[in-house]
């Protein structure tokens, strides 16, 4: 996959009623990497992150200013269908969020609600996405038990299997890991280097070494605002502006 | 008292001289007007079935449940208010359903919180402490009057089914509530529409309350009297309702009927206790299917 430019938003402003959540917002993210958002809690890089499939819509007192283009296409626009945008920019939450149903029905539910009804069609799909989410062979015999029973780790690698089952083009974490326990989250980030090379990906991390592993771009954000972006490796070892290097080496956050 | 001997232990100096403080006793008092009042509902409601179950157990037979009312109701049965109590339940919750379901979906999912649904919800309480005849009376006037219903089973039914609506609403509003946002935000992220969200991914989840809010509604419906007495019960009808425009016999305002207005009382007083058992032993059936389903739903998220 080439490294061109997936994402780019332009001035993006975000408020919460009369609380501006993002200011003036530039970032492009290029697909084929993996671009990391990084900054202490209440900066709004997990705001950003739902900005980027409009998921925000859903509170009522949100304004948006700006533009975010995805593949040259502004999706704030009016014309703009929010279910395909929503099907081709996937979202995985924080806390792992299984529906209440089999492994099965919860990866088929995807390809369901977009018309997939041949049976074998669906299995070639769920069978695929676990794989590709690293779960399969964990699973493989126990397909119609409860989602709700399998581990916390397994629950998100699930909940990735299902994003990954309606095939979007950028997958969105919003702090995949942070209820997962050490070996867990060193298989979900093991599967966001594999998968880096199928899909665009935007992770917000509270975890600054998780960021160094993963990430190939650093974002950092601080009140709303970027501070700065860059590589990864330069970002953490010869940061350009003062509040970075401070966060980085701990002196707030 | 373990209390005394741990601050005892803490500092080797004992600040409680006695056992029986004016707190420990005033906790002591308190936990025996509490325990008095848990007592007296308890032998309230036991004492009002042991009541009507000795009175009424006798007078219980297949025919009682099965026949007419003869001679003046002085004899027979009361299949009729059984089956005319049965219809307009009936009519109550296919009103009272999809009304009260989908008003809490648009209510808890669609609209935006401002003036105006905050302006629904408070008429939804208010509408829940309206007096049962103001009910009847409405009934009169929209169903029986200005639809030209009549007096009948459907004008009955709708009333009760307005009566029932509040308690619906609120009770499904609960159920949806209770379904976590992640099985929203999880569906809509996957590109599905806030209705295939609802449908597929909450109302799954809210069912059983639902369905226990409604069952509960209805057996209160069932157990009314004001709101039937001018859109169609009838004092005594020798035959079977024959649709639903008839009018019909109901088993609160048969004993209604029975307790005060016939014209001899005590002759047809055993009647009147049979009834009130059947009414009684119908609403605990409901109440308990309302439970069941709520325990099921329990074991059911207890498994996962």
């Amino acid at each position: 996959m080439e490294n061109s430019v997936k994402i780019v938003t332009e001035k993006l402003n975000l408020y919460y009623g009369n609380f501006q959540a993002l200011k003036e917002v530039n970032l492009e993210v290029c697909s084929g990497k993996v671009t990391a958002l990084i900054g202490p809690s209440g900066c709004g890089k997990s705001t950003f992150l739902r900005s980027l499939n409009r998921l925000n819509d859903l509170i009522d007192s949100v304004r948006v200013e700006g533009e975010v283009r995805i593949d040259g296409e502004n999706i704030y626009d009016k014309s703009c269908d929010v279910v395909r945008l929503r099907k081709k920019v996937g979202m995985v939450f924080q806390k792992a969020n299984p529906f209440p149903k089999s492994i099965y029905e919860n990866v088929a539910y995807g390809p369901r609600i977009h018309g997939v009804r041949d049976k074998k069609v669906l299995d070639r799909i769920v069978e695929k996405s676990l794989r590709e989410a690293a779960l399969w062979e964990e699973v493989k015999d126990n397909l119609s038990r409860s989602a709700l029973r399998l581990s916390g780790g397994q629950q998100q690698r699930l909940c990735i299997a299902r994003v990954l089952a309606v095939e979007p083009e950028v997958v969105l974490m919003d702090e995949p890991t942070s209820a997962l326990d050490p070996i867990a989250t060193q298989k979900i980030e093991d599967l966001i280097r594999a998968l880096k090379q199928k899909f665009t990906i935007v992770i917000v991390t509270h975890n600054m070494q998780q960021a160094a592993r993963v990430s190939d771009i650093t974002a950092f954000f601080l009140n709303g605002e970027i501070v700065e972006v860059g590589n990864t490796g330069l970002l953490f070892t010869q940061p350009v502006d003062q509040r970075t290097e401070d966060y980085i080496t701990g002196k707030f956050g | 008292m373990k209390v005394k001997s741990k601050l005892r232990l803490m500092d080797g100096h004992c600040y409680i001289s006695s056992g029986r403080t004016a707190a420990f006793l005033a906790q002591r008092l308190v936990f025996l007007v509490l325990r008095l009042a848990m007592l007296l509902v308890i032998l309230v409601t036991f004492y009002i079935f042991y009541h009507i179950l000795s009175n009424g157990i006798g007078v219980i037979s297949l025919e009682f449940i099965t026949a007419m009312p003869r001679k003046g109701m002085t004899e027979g049965g009361i299949l009729p208010a059984i089956l005319g109590t049965f219809y307009i339940t009936l009519i109550t919750a296919l009103a009272a359903f999809p009304v009260g379901v989908f008003t809490a979906i648009f209510l808890n999912e669609y609209a935006r919180k401002n003036m105006f649904t905050r302006l629904v919800r408070l008429s939804i309480r208010n509408l829940a402490g309206v007096p049962s005849i103001v009910y009847g009376l409405f009934g009169v006037a929209l169903f029986v009057r200005a639809l030209a219903l009549g007096t009948s089973i459907l004008s009955a039914g709708l009333t009760l089914g307005l009566l029932t609506l509040p308690v619906t609403i609120t009770a499904s509003e609960e159920a949806l509530k209770s379904v976590p946002d992640s099985y929203r935000e999880g569906a809509l992220a996957l590109g599905a529409t806030q209705w295939q969200a609802i449908r597929t991914n909450v109302l799954p989840s809210a069912v059983p309350g639902i369905m226990t809010g409604l069952i509960l509604g209805l057996s209160r419906a069932a157990g009314e009297t004001a709101p039937i007495l001018f859109t169609g019960a009838a004092f005594y009808l020798p035959r079977l309702p024959s649709s639903l425009s008839s009018q019909f016999m109901a088993l609160p305002y048969h004993l209604f009927i029975l307790s005060t207005q016939h014209h001899a009382p005590d002759k047809v007083r055993p009647i009147a206790y049979g009834t009130a058992l059947v009414l009684l032993l119908l609403v605990a059936a409901m109440n308990m299917t309302a439970i069941m389903i709520r325990a099921r739903f329990r074991k059911a998220a207890a498994r996962r």
